[in-house]
């Protein structure tokens, strides 16, 4: 184990991977020279440089549709493409080519073309960065059939699932949130440390409620649970899904069985976001088990604005989620 | 008669090519024409867009790729298949949506892959596959190959902002891509001098890209393999990108819905008829009797062959089963 950040973690991932396939390469706005927007790629230019000449760390023009597009192209080619966005939120200017092109060509194709590409980078909300730069928009993708969805939570997750997902051979959307790139933590140095799509981790065991969750808001619900069982013992379970696609619903049934109450959270907007799937689906499969309304806590429906106060009203918190918790206790 | 017909037959191509020529063209062209009569029956559904008429670009360059090559087109995709080789039986099982097709019966007429020969596929996005064929042809220089990737696409395509975002990378990293540029004169019912601010492709494309690129008489089907030799020659050699635009003219609808009536609205009679006189084949046809490249009877019988291969493939479409209802949720990932 080593203690490292969120943004180390992501980088150990591409270059151990790096190391061990020549076909992966990384591309996209400032990744080489610049050394990366958020320093991800730090040092991998330097690195790789001698090798396929030079097109291992590849800085590409302000291009999103040309970046995704020359990404794709060379996975349907053979290659394992991790395309770095400089946040998700440019990711729409090349949003054809991601959901017409990278997520369907395997199916269109009959099954013929795999197309293992990565997009990653930071998504999120935050730093007064306002309404163009500062969003969450994974339910965009997570409602498209053939892109699974990672979000990772801590920097062990982030190193496991980036490897996963670069070793995947379908498209990964990779969202990274740009507010926990600077977080520390615990993370195994084995270069075949991988954590497998589709398994929801347990963060804080409990029986009373299920506190469903993934991304930047995991924290929150951890810190959100503590207090309450400080103040009261009432004991929430805390489950980061990791993946959207694929969604660990198993666990998630299974501690509601347990709990019979749950409330979901997410920092994208509340209205149509992905926690009304999650609840939705909690209905579906487990209706007789809840002993109340499923809560849902998500951002407010209002583009993201600038003043430091507006901004954190527009991003779920601690206190919003502890008010959910109370609620569906009744 | 035209101009093509007064020449003499070229001593560098061989007799057995240039009646290999005429057969791709022949193949596409009559596996086309009876498609009408089955999208009609309901046995084709969606948009099927034609290659009539613009045979010769597909037949003069695609029969030049070396394994290894790849290629991209865009929805207007039976031709660039065929000319690759693709069995016609494959095609036409897609078209017909049939688990025998090139994709399974999930792609369709706009998306035919074959990718054993190299057949990234069709795409149906105006101008979606050309970021992707830079992609292709970046992997190529990746890896150190000598090959390239050519990507068929429309003059609508021209107009794309995501492929001028690919052109200029192709210019940029110096990839060998070959962008070939049907210029049918019309994206759909819009006129090239309707929708572009500059009708010279080849300045256009050069002057930006830092690019080579040069225009070509795409319904001249000895014109097209010539220049087609001598680029990809180039291209193996460099490496770097081409730009070549094929000029020819679609006399059929852009799709079936663009029907005779549709069309008075942006064309008149008399101009397709004026082009059909420049018709690929029919002045092929011309040309290899009037230098004794062939005979009538010679040509004949390749039309014949090439009837009987579409019957058969239309025979074996006809036949074949529907994809399972199971197979709906298989192909969305490798593996869930």
């Amino acid at each position: 184990m080593a203690i490292m950040r969120y943004a180390e973690a992501l980088r150990l991932a591409m270059t151990e991977e790096m190391e061990r396939d020549p076909n992966v390469f990384v591309c996209g706005e400032e990744v080489a020279q610049y050394q990366g927007t958020f320093r991800v790629t730090e040092g991998m230019y330097q690195k790789f440089q001698k090798e396929n000449h030079g097109l291992r760390v590849l800085d590409t023009p302000i291009s999103e549709a040309g970046i995704v597009g020359l990404a794709t192209g060379a996975a349907m080619s053979g290659l394992r493409p991790i395309a770095e966005f400089m946040t998700w939120s440019f990711a729409l200017v090349a949003m054809d080519q991601i959901i017409n092109h990278t997520a369907k060509i395997h199916y269109m194709s009959g099954g013929t073309c795999k197309v293992p590409v990565v997009l990653r980078g930071p998504a999120g909300a935050g730093n007064q960065l306002s309404a163009q730069h500062s969003q969450s928009l994974e339910s965009w993708y997570a409602h498209i059939p053939g892109l699974k969805v990672v979000l990772p939570s801590t920097a062990a997750d982030a190193k496991g699932l980036l490897k996963t997902a670069i070793r995947d051979d379908n498209p990964v959307i990779f969202m990274e949130h740009a507010g926990l790139y600077q977080q520390r933590g615990e993370v195994p140095e084995d270069p075949e440390f991988m954590i497998p799509f589709g398994v929801a981790d347990i963060k804080r065991a409990g029986k009373d409620v299920t506190i469903i969750s993934y991304s930047n808001q995991v924290r929150f619900c951890i810190s959100a649970a503590d207090k309450i069982a400080e103040e009261t013992g009432i004991e929430c379970e805390v489950i980061d899904l990791r993946t959207l696609i694929p969604l660990d619903m198993a666990t998630v049934i299974r501690s509601v069985e347990k709990t019979h109450r749950a409330v979901v959270v997410h920092e994208e907007w509340k209205s149509v976001g992905f926690g009304a799937e999650l609840a939705s689906r909690i209905y579906e499969e487990a209706f007789d088990a809840l002993d109340a309304p499923i809560e849902r806590v998500g951002g407010p429906f209002v583009p993201m604005p600038y003043s430091k106060p507006l901004e954190r009203a527009a991003i779920p918190h601690e206190e919003d989620i502890y008010a959910a918790i109370k609620r569906v206790i009744g | 008669m035209t101009k093509v017909a007064e020449k003499e037959a070229p001593a560098h191509i061989k007799h057995e090519t240039l009646l290999e020529l005429m057969r791709i063209m022949l193949l596409i062209r009559r596996f086309e024409e009876p498609c009408d009569k089955y999208y009609r029956a309901g046995k084709m559904g969606g948009y099927v867009h034609y290659y009539i008429g613009q045979e010769a670009i597909a037949a003069g360059l695609i029969p030049l790729m070396i394994p290894g090559d790849t290629m991209l087109a865009s929805y207007r995709d039976h031709g660039h298949a065929l000319a690759l080789g693709t069995e016609p039986r494959k095609v036409m099982a897609e078209l017909f949506g049939r688990a025998t097709g090139a994709a399974g019966g999930k792609g369709g007429s706009m998306h035919i892959f074959d990718m054993a020969r190299g057949f990234l596929g069709g795409y149906g996005i105006v101008g979606g596959s050309v970021p992707l064929s830079v992609g292709a042809a970046f992997a190529l220089k990746y890896r150190g190959d000598k090959n390239i990737c050519s990507t068929f696409f429309g003059d609508g395509a021209m107009q794309q902002g995501s492929v001028h975002e690919a052109m200029n990378m192709a210019g940029l990293y110096k990839v060998p891509c070959l962008f070939v540029l049907e210029n049918n004169k019309y994206a759909m019912g819009t006129s090239v001098e309707r929708h572009s601010s500059q009708t010279d492709f080849v300045k256009r494309v050069t002057n930006a890209y830092n690019i080579q690129g040069e225009s070509v008489d795409g319904m001249d089907v000895l014109k097209v393999r010539e220049v087609s030799e001598r680029i990809l020659k180039h291209m193996r050699e460099t490496g770097e990108p081409y730009f070549l635009e094929a000029l020819c003219y679609r006399y059929v609808g852009h799709g079936y819905a663009d029907n005779a009536q549709q069309q008075k609205f942006y064309r008149t009679e008399e101009e397709i008829e004026a082009q059909r006189k420049r018709d690929p084949i029919d002045t092929f046809r011309h040309f290899l009797v009037s230098t004794g490249a062939a005979t009538e009877k010679q040509i004949d019988d390749i039309d014949d062959d090439c009837k009987a291969i579409v019957a058969d493939a239309i025979e074996f479409a006809d036949n074949s089963p529907f994809p399972s209802p199971d197979s709906l949720y298989e192909n969305v990932f490798t593996d869930m």
